[in-house]
């Protein structure tokens, strides 16, 4: 995989409101280059929120968002790549499809042959013709992966990435993120508890609310942070 | 440029996912053709009478198809979040309303095109000779559906009670479109065919405005 130029990311003194609900409360986190974050909390405790305001997908109601250093630095239409809980490609379209729609649409040189690269390294090059809809859940996870690397992302956002995947999904997925991780990507999961995959995270936060009440730059053990305990 | 190619893009997309499921086009042909069909038999117009009320049965049949056509127009993208994607994808996100409002246009046409011999069998309504009168009539009115459809579908999709919703915002901001739409076509259609270039116009300026307001607040209409 080739290597990722290391970026940081900066949220400062963010809001999120719904109506009178705060989903994000006066949060501020500093990622430094090439961290693996691993996000905890609860249901409805902003992780997803968090994911999405830094993917620029949910403006925030209040601060903001940047990009700390890297050729992202202080570009505002920078985006990271994003895995959310859906796949977030297309059923009637063939993975190969799937992919150069998205190549095309960043204007990514040789769509065509950076698709296929993408297809080789996630395992889904023989699947190249075959509709989304036959996929299975870790197929279209695959997909969703590649899909967040077409433009070779400095920083990747995920959202619980092991939700749904079996054992195997999950031992492929971990092997993924650490090679994306080992290039110099900054990498952003949000989890529920300890897993093949949150081995991989440097750092650790939990939110509850909204605010992070946890961090183990702040000396706060990774075990605790993941399993919700004290 | 890099506006025109993301919309040629998603147009693509569009059409390809269209042609591959056929869901839009079967639903909306075999709709048409059942009004059609229907209010010929339950009318049963006279020639004068078909010439006076055909248009606007005719506009009513596709302001009707174009409500089916509409209401899965955002709603699909919310399947797989395919719409997240696709923010995250393009550089102006006016490129999305474009490539969907051009494919929808696309698709009421093509369902228009079936549906013109039909009526002019059915209602006895001889539609040849003012035919490109008739064309340009049809394109600009069903482009018109398509802009405000397009919006509202965006707006209705993340909506609480969306199957209501795009109707009901749909009718009362169409009306305009529909009323002259019919107008200009009884007109087209009438024993002394006269062309009503203020309608024409006024479907056009029509058009432009909604295409513009797409363009300003657009992008608001997709946030989260």
């Amino acid at each position: 995989m080739a290597n990722f130029t290391p970026t940081g990311l900066r949220f400062e003194n963010i809001d999120k409101r719904y109506g009178g609900l705060f989903a994000l409360r006066r949060l501020s986190l500093e990622v430094a280059p090439g961290e693996c974050v691993a996000i905890a909390g609860r249901n409805g405790s902003g992780k997803t929120t968090l994911l999405r305001v830094a993917a620029r997908l949910v403006r925030p109601t209040a601060g903001t968002v940047s990009f700390t250093s890297g050729p992202a630095a202080g570009n505002v239409s920078e985006r990271p790549g994003y895995v959310g809980h859906a796949a977030m490609v297309y059923d009637e379209l063939t993975a190969e499809e799937n992919l150069l729609l998205f190549a095309k649409l960043q204007d990514i040189p040789s769509p065509r042959k950076r698709a296929e690269e993408l297809l080789r390294e996630v395992g889904l090059l023989e699947r190249r013709d075959s509709l989304v809809r036959t996929f299975s859940r870790g197929m279209r996870q695959r997909m969703a992966i590649a899909r967040a690397l077409l433009r070779r992302p400095s920083v990747l956002l995920f959202d619980e990435p092991g939700t749904g995947l079996d054992p195997v999904g999950i031992t492929w997925l971990a092997k993924a993120l650490r090679e994306v991780h080992l290039a110099g990507c900054t990498v952003l999961m949000s989890l529920h508890g300890e897993s093949e995959i949150s081995t991989l995270a440097t750092r650790g936060i939990r939110l509850e609310a909204g605010s992070i009440v946890a961090d183990t730059i702040e000396g706060h053990a990774m075990r605790g942070i993941l399993t919700l305990g004290a | 440029m890099s506006l025109l190619v993301n919309t040629a893009t998603l147009v693509e997309k569009e059409l390809r996912t269209e042609f591959r499921s056929r869901e839009l086009l079967t639903t909306t042909v075999v709709f048409n053709l059942v009004v059609l069909i229907l209010f010929s038999f339950a009318i049963n117009p006279s020639v004068e009478e078909s010439r006076e009320f055909g248009p606007g049965l005719l506009w009513l049949a596709i302001l009707f198809s174009a409500s089916l056509m509409l209401q899965p127009c955002f709603l699909r993208e919310q399947t797989n979040d395919t719409l997240s994607a696709l923010r995250l994808a393009v550089s102006d996100p006016y490129a999305i309303f474009l490539a969907k409002l051009m494919a929808n246009t696309l698709f009421l046409l093509l369902t228009e095109a079936l549906m013109l011999p039909l009526f002019a069998a059915f209602y006895n309504v001889p539609v040849l000779p003012q035919l490109h009168y008739l064309l340009l009539v049809l394109f600009l009115g069903s482009l018109g559906v398509s802009v405000v459809g397009t919006a509202l579908s965006a707006i209705s999709a993340v909506a609480r009670l969306r199957e209501l919703l795009l109707p009901l915002l749909l009718l009362p901001v169409l009306t305009p479109v529909l009323v002259v739409s019919a107008t200009v076509s009884v007109s087209l259609l009438d024993r002394q065919p006269v062309v009503q270039w203020k309608g024409i116009a006024f479907l056009a300026i029509f058009d432009l405005i909604f295409l513009t307001a797409l363009w300003l607040f657009g992008e608001y209409l997709l946030e989260e």
